[in-house]
């Protein structure tokens, strides 16, 4: 305590001018660096647009769930139920087209209001309860997949195509005539939920009231933060968000398939955290979860065009992870 | 400076540092700094937060490395390069902040890195009778090996934590404030204990913000000013004004202004109230331009009383009114009625550490920093900068995040807090416990300026119910002033009617009552 006025002004020398900037565009370097190696090493048709928009498509899913889960490890908590939230919500979304006979968009919103219902209820467990979120949402993760194939009868449910209709377009590649919108509406779907998160978290009193949550919950109350109801919304929009995803999922599957996203959590958390989230909280951020999914998508992408086995890919992502976070602490010891 | 028994004395001194220098890139942290300790002395080491009493510890423990100086150990050339060595030459640091395995046992604990074994299985007889020979020296009914050590209370796990370095044979033992969460009986315990360790010829350095403590319990005083040795004196040689002088390098005069101050309207009232355990009475009545204070013993549920008055802890009875609403609220409810709670404690709940100066201050109150709720960070910096100036919060700007600023500047912080969301009933648990003694005046500053108001400029008195263990604070700053003992709080008493000694009797459960 005594030696603080010493390191108030070391500090002084590091965190301001380009050395800030390197901070905040950190994980966008680092996303540079990864796609320039592999295009440098990868054949030539890693560097084509056509890769990039695959790239693109392919990071969507992980990208929307991950937005929700952006917000949950800010507020220093952690939701394991996502993958299992996504399988439902495909489950959903096609019991809906097939059976009740609704059309793309009710089944799409009652996919994703499923998903937040689940959220909603792993929210309500977490702030009733008190039982921390990691062992709430590990039995979420176990009460939402045993749902899904509940209701999908442990089976996939097939959809009559013609039921499909623009679902199916979600995350399609752009067909020649539409080359104006340069990527899919999925990915686009993404990108504005994505700033408006990002708004969101650093615009509204919401956003705010999770950073203080996740820094010091204790502090929150004593500023008279509703900590409970932030909380609520919190878990409640990961859920949505993971219904969203699951939409995206099903768009490409075009089958309810209850066994589909197993581990997919364990990516957007990953995403989350490769982007400088933190997972004792009040640390993380919208572009950089983003960044942190593109740079998981580019590895696979790049492994997969130089035709490497899929274990060395996942061995090369796993190092990559904690790399990132290596990194990251060691920046934040230097600057803090 | 520095004369009397040591150079007199034949043997070296137990501890000598001499010439010590250390650099923080561009800041001094310490400049040719020299201290010795005979065997059987108290060497006190004072000086405002940022002095480099801590440094200079560091140095000693073996955790810093010094640019320039040397250290012996009775006459011996001592150098150490970590603290693992520097405990091994018998140098053993008690810090602030306890370093205990809360789950493990007391003997666990005092073993702890040093657990005799035989081909890597601890011998359990033999951890025991290290402990029980160990704890002997305490006397403190508390203090079983098998106890866990998360059921003591703080003043027994410091214990713990010097009979762990009994253990290692130590001959130089540092104290680092030991005394900021200590009930009165367990430092008397303490000062008991020093004592004794002094008759074994052991070196203590002792580190305090409190003068008169060290007046109490040291032979000598060595005064720290911005890394340099400002003064060096027998204890006793010495007024406890001279010291203060000489820490803050000027005057204190001053220290406690008192304006003339209005008492308006009743603006709280409290009746009966009992929370879950603590307190288990207390009544009161603050007006408008009154700041009224209450004292006792760390424990007695003063930090309960206001705690549960804030609605963060549950209230079993009594009445409570504020302003014109009556009953218990939460805290979300009593920032909207105008009532703001400084917390005794900064890290754990005073303030989110990781998040910067503009949010801490303004997290109460996040309206009316832009259009349909949203929170504009340009906004938000400008009313945090009135109060970097206003306070004289020592930061690079409003978005430095709060971990890196000081004991004093969190604090100021902290207060802001209250300021920014202008509130009219101020309850402040402990606003001046480990900081240094220029933050200090300007919070006794500000208090009185609060409760005096200004009616001209708009500002009407405030309302202040502030807890405080440091009782020339207590009588200094407040109108009247009030006694809690055991979960119950006594009559408030005009402070004109009272001095420390009388609230120290009731304090410790010896008072006239009523």
């Amino acid at each position: 305590m005594n030696h603080s006025r010493a390191t108030l002004e070391q500090k002084d020398n590091f965190g301001s001018g380009w050395l800030r900037w390197l901070n905040t565009l950190g994980p966008v370097l680092a996303l540079a660096a990864v796609y320039g190696l592999f295009a440098l090493i990868a054949p030539a048709s890693f560097r084509t647009t056509r890769n990039l928009e695959m790239i693109a498509r392919q990071t969507t899913i992980v990208g929307v769930a991950a937005l929700g889960m952006t917000l949950v490890i800010i507020s220093g908590g952690i939701d394991l139920s996502v993958g299992s939230i996504v399988a439902l919500s495909t489950v959903v979304i096609a019991w809906l087209l097939q059976y009740a006979g609704t059309g793309p968009i009710t089944a799409a919103l009652g996919g994703v209001a499923a998903a937040a219902c689940f959220g909603f209820l792993s929210g309500m467990l977490i702030t009733r309860l008190r039982v921390v979120p990691f062992i709430v949402t590990l039995g979420m993760m176990l009460v939402v997949r045993g749902t899904a194939k509940g209701i999908g009868q442990e089976q996939k449910i097939d959809v009559n195509p013609e039921l499909l209709k623009w679902l199916e377009q979600l995350l399609a590649s752009v067909p020649k005539e539409h080359r104006w919108m340069l990527l899919p509406p999925g990915v686009w779907l993404l990108v504005v939920l994505a700033v408006a998160m990002a708004a969101l978290l650093r615009y509204t009193r919401v956003g705010r009231h999770t950073f203080a949550i996740g820094s010091n919950e204790q502090t929150a109350r004593l500023c008279g933060v509703a900590v409970e109801r932030v909380k609520l919304f919190v878990y409640t929009l990961c859920g949505a968000f993971a219904g969203l995803a699951g939409l995206m999922q099903f768009s490409r599957l075009t089958v309810g398939d209850p066994t589909v996203a197993i581990g997919l959590e364990l990516d957007v958390i990953a995403a989350v955290v490769i982007g400088g989230g933190s997972l004792s909280g009040g640390e993380g951020s919208i572009l950089g979860t983003l960044v942190g999914a593109l740079i998981m998508t580019v590895i696979a992408s790049g492994c997969t065009q130089m035709g490497l086995y899929n274990w060395v890919q996942e061995i090369i992502t796993g190092a990559i992870i904690v790399l990132a976070v290596a990194l990251d602490r060691l920046r934040h010891r230097r600057i803090a | 400076m520095a004369q009397g028994r040591i150079d007199s004395a034949d043997r070296p001194p137990r501890l000598k540092m001499d010439g010590v220098s250390k650099r923080f890139g561009a800041t001094v942290a310490l400049e040719d700094v020299g201290i010795e300790a005979a065997p059987g002395e108290v060497l006190a080491l004072v000086g405002e937060n940022g002095a480099g009493k801590s440094t200079l510890m560091k140095v000693l423990s073996g955790a810093v490395k010094a640019d320039a100086g040397r250290m012996w150990l009775d006459g011996m050339p001592y150098r150490p390069s970590n603290p693992l060595e520097a405990r091994r030459a018998g140098v053993a640091m008690i810090y602030q902040e306890l370093s205990l395995t809360p789950h493990l046992s007391v003997q666990e604990n005092i073993v702890l890195g040093m657990e005799p074994t035989t081909l890597g299985v601890v011998r359990r007889n033999e951890v025991r009778r290290r402990a029980i020979e160990a704890l002997r020296e305490f006397d403190n009914p508390e203090l079983t090996p098998d106890a866990r050590v998360s059921k003591l209370s703080v003043g027994s796990q410091q214990l713990v934590e010097i009979a762990r370095a009994l253990t290692t044979g130590c001959r130089v033992l540092v104290l680092d404030e030991p005394t900021s969460s200590l009930t009165q009986q367990d430092v008397e315990r303490l000062f008991e204990l020093i004592r004794r360790l002094k008759q074994q010829g052991k070196a203590i350095v002792y580190i305090s913000h409190f003068i008169e403590e060290v007046k109490r319990v040291a032979d000598r005083v060595t005064i720290l000013r911005d890394g340099r040795v400002v003064g060096k004196s027998e204890v006793a040689a010495i007024s406890t004004d001279e010291i203060i002088a000489l820490m803050v390098g000027r005057q204190v005069e001053e220290l406690y202004p008192r304006s003339a101050r209005q008492a308006g309207e009743v603006i709280l009232e409290i009746e009966d109230l009992a929370g879950l355990k603590k307190p288990e009475s207390a009544s009161l009545q603050l007006r408008r331009g009154e700041v009224v204070g209450i004292g006792g013993l760390v424990g007695a549920g003063r930090t309960e009383l206001l705690r549960s008055l804030f609605g963060l802890e549950p209230v079993r009875r009594g009445r409570i009114r504020l302003g014109v609403y009556a009953g218990p609220a939460s805290p979300v409810r009593r920032w909207m009625q105008g009532a703001g709670l400084l917390s005794e404690d900064r890290k754990q709940e005073g303030l989110a550490l990781s998040m910067s100066v503009a949010d801490n201050v303004t997290l109460t109150k996040l309206k009316g920093f832009g259009p349909f709720g949203i929170v504009l960070p340009s906004r938000q910096d400008k009313a945090t900068h009135r109060w970097i100036e206003r306070l004289d919060i020592r930061c690079r700007g409003p978005r430095e995040p709060v971990s890196s600023l000081s004991g004093g500047n969190q604090q100021r912080v902290a207060l802001a807090r209250l300021l920014q969301h202008d509130v009219d009933v101020l309850l402040l648990d402990e606003p001046t416990r480990g900081i240094d003694v220029a933050a200090k005046a300007m919070i006794y500053q500000l208090i009185d300026t609060l409760a005096t108001g200004s009616p001209a400029e708009g500002r009407p008195p405030k309302a202040v119910l502030m807890v405080s263990s440091y009782l020339p604070e207590l009588t200094g700053v407040c109108d009247r002033v009030a006694v809690m003992c055991r979960g119950r709080l006594g009559p408030t008493r005009r402070i004109d009617e009272v001095d420390e000694h009388k609230l120290m009797l009731e304090a410790t459960g010896q008072g006239v009552g009523k």
